[in-house]
């Protein structure tokens, strides 16, 4: 009958089935057990705590408040604050918990200013919002106006007087652009976040929009603090359970000297201009400005239409940041990338001469040489003196438009340099394939001929013109860098590798930019520095904004020519390279050169440079020059408070 | 259980087998059922398609299954429980290598259309390998060391499979479940009381692992060991699901505030609260009565299982039967503990109740083998 079954000794199976039958009732006797255990909590929490739990449930009697963290402080390499943060006086309504919205409201605006318009706004985002999120009636206000709210709070259910900070910029223009700056948080910033840090979601938290603020958001926001308030039936606190405070942001110390910054600004004034100083040796960039500029704290308060319509209408584009942002064609400082890279390919030896007859003829198309009359027989390094176009015609053709690319890009033009900047422009380097890929059309000879005299397809931002100077001057691949220290702590520098180009070519370029500012020749022979430990090395540049080239002073401000102008000193053993480019400045040795002078002696005086550095006839210039500047006295700033606050 | 059987002396064969089935244990579950989808019903917020329906289908799917594993005899299913041990070990080792990943945890296999868990197999073919082994395995045996280290080697592959997925909640699901069929078929109590001490030392050794280069678990896990021992100590973080979860349970009071009028499910307070923690939802809305009501339900069911394995002379059946109300008893206790506040938080759903299709289907037919065990049962 039970085939299927084992047989088993009747005795065995009686005894193992008192086995089981055992145990089992041992285990039912467990069971039971845990099953009471269980039973047991359930009585206790619904029965004995039920009135417990079902206050917390119903009245919510505590809450849970985030605490924001204080963004992390940021500084100057001398350890002058630069983005700080202030305290900021406030007003905020919880729906939720307000018995009357509107006639709070109204009761509220006979306390604080505000317009018809900006209380239409705030019942709106009121409703919007969840009931239980409290909202930003006002900000900023003044102790007097934060008083009179607090004094009259026991009227006014769900409104809230509190104390917060607030980003500020006590340097106001000096940095915007390198900085940038923090503004509330918008829905957009919120949609572009897969997992959002609660702290976003407190109304009108402050997140970085632009420049350093945005790219290093993660490292200056810190971490929220989190304290559990009891709270009355109307939404009051009634008393602080507990307290825990959040992480304040990483305080950064910057590369940036802010007296370099705010004399680069100052000398630039009045021109759209841009200027970025390196230190050669290892890749600091010690300022970096561009002109006009804007104050970011009317960004943190909220820009008025009326003053945000100014800076958008202004022709010389104070929003844009020229520096990383703004590629311009490099005009003859990128003669130097063609004159290296003939010399590595070995097709013309430094020595060896071009005859310049003031033109020349490719393809039955004349280019012409700035100077009609020509230069004669012209080598290297005079090449660069007299800045002559018919030898880099010749040279380039020799050479090939891909050794030249390639030759950009060591230099550091063509490639995105890791900056934490908005909008780091690439630049270009053109090559074939380049073209045919971006424009659908074969390269031409001509092309070769614009590129070798940075025209044409070449552009480059101010930056990378600096990093370029940067690494001719030093014979390293030295990389721009904008933190020093993060908490206090210093990022490592590592000693950039030597450039892969021979030493004795990198010595003609830079004896040709010796030249170009103190041979017999040069074209920036009016920005001499007569210092002799000082003495300066450059090239100058003057990039066509338009084709035909008429005089600079006869057409309209914007169809005149790019100045620009990139420089090193000392000559004997650089330390700094400025690269600077005035737009619409007319030529490179006139509008360009003497500010970056002024500039590069600045760094390298670590103040206003001492007349002696400039040539006896130039001195009563310079020297009401200086008188005219806006500079800042360093002695305004309380001592520098390192790490956090 | 005397309604149709009395007088019987041979096991019933035929359709009339269907007459035989326990059907006081089908009552049951689909009562529990039934008050899942009237919860999931709840807290989709009045929707049915979101998840009553869904698992409405399943418990169909799943109790037409287990009618027919319960109508097979019952010494077929324990001719292929070692199969069912060994596909359910080679799927596990095949998530391992290409299963995908959900919730941070590498659990699901994709077949087509069937999306299987295999841990959820393993349950049952782990209980019904140890019943087969010691229905084998002669009584006196039972207790030597060299037949004790076998099914410990059988309980631990998979669960070190599991573990490594990481699953906690279904690591320790497979070695209770284990250890009770070992407890059931009369291992010397010795084999446990050194189990109960090497786990204590175990525990204390995971504990000071942490931060350590040898760290033994996840430090999520070791967070809800934190989080249980303290919930309040994070309120925002991990120990948020625990304090609201506790607040809902608490403020059901003793008759619920009403269906679909639990403020904590409803305001979105309750975490997973269609899954893990779909008792809260139940304890706010039905209260005492509510909870109290479906723990005596579970109840019931184990008391019928436990009644089969004990009314039948065979061992296997017996086992198997035990080792099933075990492994459904582990499920609700650890997942109303956890709940409760009772235990850390491990990731059991709430058996028959919470929405997850593997795992209902699978406890609905591992009650197939008792009912099996009962109709076949020899008398």
């Amino acid at each position: 009958m039970l085939k299927g079954l084992r047989r088993r000794s009747q005795a065995s199976a009686q005894a193992s089935r008192t086995t089981i039958t055992r145990r089992a009732l041992m285990l039912g006797g467990a069971q039971v057990a845990m099953v009471a255990a269980l039973g047991l909590r359930m009585r206790h929490m619904q029965l004995e705590r039920a009135d417990e739990f079902r206050m917390l449930a119903d009245g919510n009697s505590i809450k849970i408040r985030l605490i924001p963290p204080a963004r992390g402080l940021i500084y100057d390499r001398n350890g002058l604050l630069v983005a700080g943060n202030e305290q900021n006086y406030r007003v905020t309504m919880t729906r939720e918990d307000a018995e009357d919205v509107p006639g709070e409201l109204a009761a509220l605006r006979q306390l604080i200013p505000m317009t018809d318009a900006e209380a239409g706004e705030l019942l709106t985002e009121i409703a919007r919002r969840p009931p239980n999120a409290p909202i930003t009636i006002a900000d900023r206000l003044s102790w007097e106006e934060f008083c009179s709210v607090s004094i009259n709070t026991p009227a006014l259910p769900g409104v809230t007087p509190e104390v917060g900070l607030s980003r500020h910029y006590p340097h106001g223009p000096d940095f915007a652009h390198v900085l940038g700056y923090v503004g509330p948080v918008s829905d957009y910033d919120l949609s572009k976040l897969e997992n959002p840090d609660p702290l976003l979601r407190i109304p009108r938290f402050q997140l970085g929009k632009s420049g350093i603020e945005a790219k290093l958001e993660d490292e200056l926001r810190g971490t929220a603090g989190q304290r559990r308030v009891e709270v009355n039936s109307a939404g009051r606190e009634m008393r602080e359970l507990s307290r825990r405070e959040g992480d304040p942001g990483v305080a950064l110390q910057l590369t940036l000297d802010a007296r370099l910054q705010n004399f680069a600004l100052q000398r630039l004034a009045g021109e759209s201009a841009a200027a970025v100083v390196m230190d050669v040796t290892n890749g600091d960039i010690m300022a970096i400005a561009s002109a006009p500029s804007f104050d970011p704290n009317l960004f943190v308060r909220g820009i008025s239409g009326a003053d945000y319509g100014a800076l958008m209408e202004n022709d010389h584009r104070p929003l844009a940041d020229k520096t990383v942002q703004g590629v311009y064609p490099p005009g003859s400082t990128f003669k130097l990338v063609t004159l290296l890279a003939a010399l590595e390919a070995g097709v013309v030896s430094p020595e060896e001469t071009v005859y310049c007859p003031g033109y020349m003829t490719v393809g039955g198309r004349r280019f012409g040489c700035w100077k009609h009359s020509g230069h004669g027989r012209v080598n290297a390094v005079y090449s660069l003196e007299q800045s002559c176009d018919t030898y880099y015609y010749e040279v380039s053709q020799r050479v090939g438009i891909e050794a030249i690319a390639a030759m950009a890009k060591r230099l550091g033009i063509g490639v995105k340099h890791d900056l934490p900047m908005s909008a780091v422009a690439e630049g270009n380097a053109p090559t074939k394939d380049w073209k045919l890929k971006r424009h659908g059309k074969d390269w031409l000879i001509g092309d070769t001929i614009n590129a070798s005299i940075g025209q044409g397809y070449v552009l480059a931002s101010p930056l990378q013109l600096a990093v370029m100077v940067s690494r001719v001057a030093s014979g390293r691949a030295v990389v721009p860098r904008l933190v020093r220290a993060r908490n206090g702590v210093e990022v490592p520098a590592p000693e950039a590798p030597k450039l892969d180009i021979d030493p004795a070519h990198l010595a003609v370029a830079r004896r040709g930019m010796w030249a170009v500012v103190n041979g017999s020749h040069g074209t920036a022979g009016g920005s001499k520095v007569v210092l002799q430990d000082w003495l300066m090395a450059g090239k100058t540049g003057t990039s066509q904004v338009r084709s035909a080239v008429v005089n600079n002073k006869a057409v309209p401000w914007e169809q005149r020519d790019h100045a620009l102008f990139v420089c090193f000193a000392p000559v004997a053993d650089p330390k700094y390279a400025v690269a600077l480019i005035v737009e619409h400045g007319g030529g490179g040795s006139s509008a360009a050169a003497p500010i970056a002078r002024d500039i590069l002696l600045f760094a390298l005086a670590g103040g206003l440079p001492p007349l002696a550095a400039y040539p006896a006839a130039q001195r009563e210039t310079v020297k009401s020059r200086f008188e005219g500047l806006d500079l800042i006295d360093p002695a305004h700033f309380a001592a520098p408070t390192r790490g956090r606050a | 259980m005397s309604y149709l059987e009395n007088n019987l002396k041979t096991i019933p064969s035929g359709p009339t087998k269907i007459l035989f089935l326990n059907w006081p244990l089908i009552f049951l579950l689909t009562a529990v059922a039934g008050t899942g989808f009237l919860m999931l019903y709840s807290v989709a917020g009045g929707n049915v398609e979101t998840w009553a329906e869904p698992q409405m289908k399943r418990f169909g799917v799943g109790l037409v299954a287990m009618i027919a594993v319960g109508l097979t005899p019952i010494w077929f299913w324990r001719n292929v429980s070692g199969v069912i041990y060994t596909i359910a070990l080679l799927l596990l080792l095949a998530v391992e290598f290409v299963g995908d990943i959900g919730m941070g945890a590498q659990r699901w296999l994709d077949l087509g259309p069937l999306r299987l868990q295999p841990s959820e197999i393993m349950k049952i073919g782990l209980v019904m390998l140890l019943a087969a082994y010691y229905d084998w395995l002669p009584a006196e045996k039972v207790s030597s060391p060299i037949w004790v280290a076998l099914p410990v080697a059988l309980i631990l592959m998979p669960t070190f499979l599991v573990l490594t997925q990481p699953d906690l909640g279904t690591a320790v699901m497979l070695t209770l479940g284990g250890g009770f069929v070992m407890f059931a078929a009369g291992v010397s109590l010795w084999y446990f009381g050194t189990i109960i001490a090497l786990v204590v030392g175990l525990v204390a050794a995971v504990l000071e692992s942490r931060g350590t280069s040898w760290q033994l678990l996840h430090d999520y896990q070791f967070k809800r060991i934190d989080t249980f021992l303290d919930p309040s100590a994070d309120p925002l973080g991990a120990g948020y699901n625990i304090m609201q979860a506790q607040i809902a349970l608490g403020s059901g009071g003793w008759s619920g505030r009403g269906y679909m009028q639990g403020t904590q499910s409803h305001l979105n307070f309750l975490p997973e609260k269609h899954t893990d923690f779909i008792f809260t939802t139940l304890a706010e809305e039905f209260g005492f009565i509510g909870a109290f009501g479906l723990l005596s339900l579970y109840v019931g069911i184990i008391a019928f299982a436990t009644y089969t394995a004990l009314s039948t002379k065979d061992r296997y059946a017996s086992l198997v039967s035990l080792g099933v109300a075990g492994t459904f008893f582990f499920f609700f206790a650890i997942n109303m503990g956890m709940v409760m506040g009772l235990m850390p938080v491990v990731g059991v759903p709430l058996p028959m109740v919470s929405y997850g299709g593997t795992a209902m289907m699978i406890l609905l037919a591992a009650f197939g083998l008792v009912q099996s065990a009962h109709v076949h049962r020899p008398r």
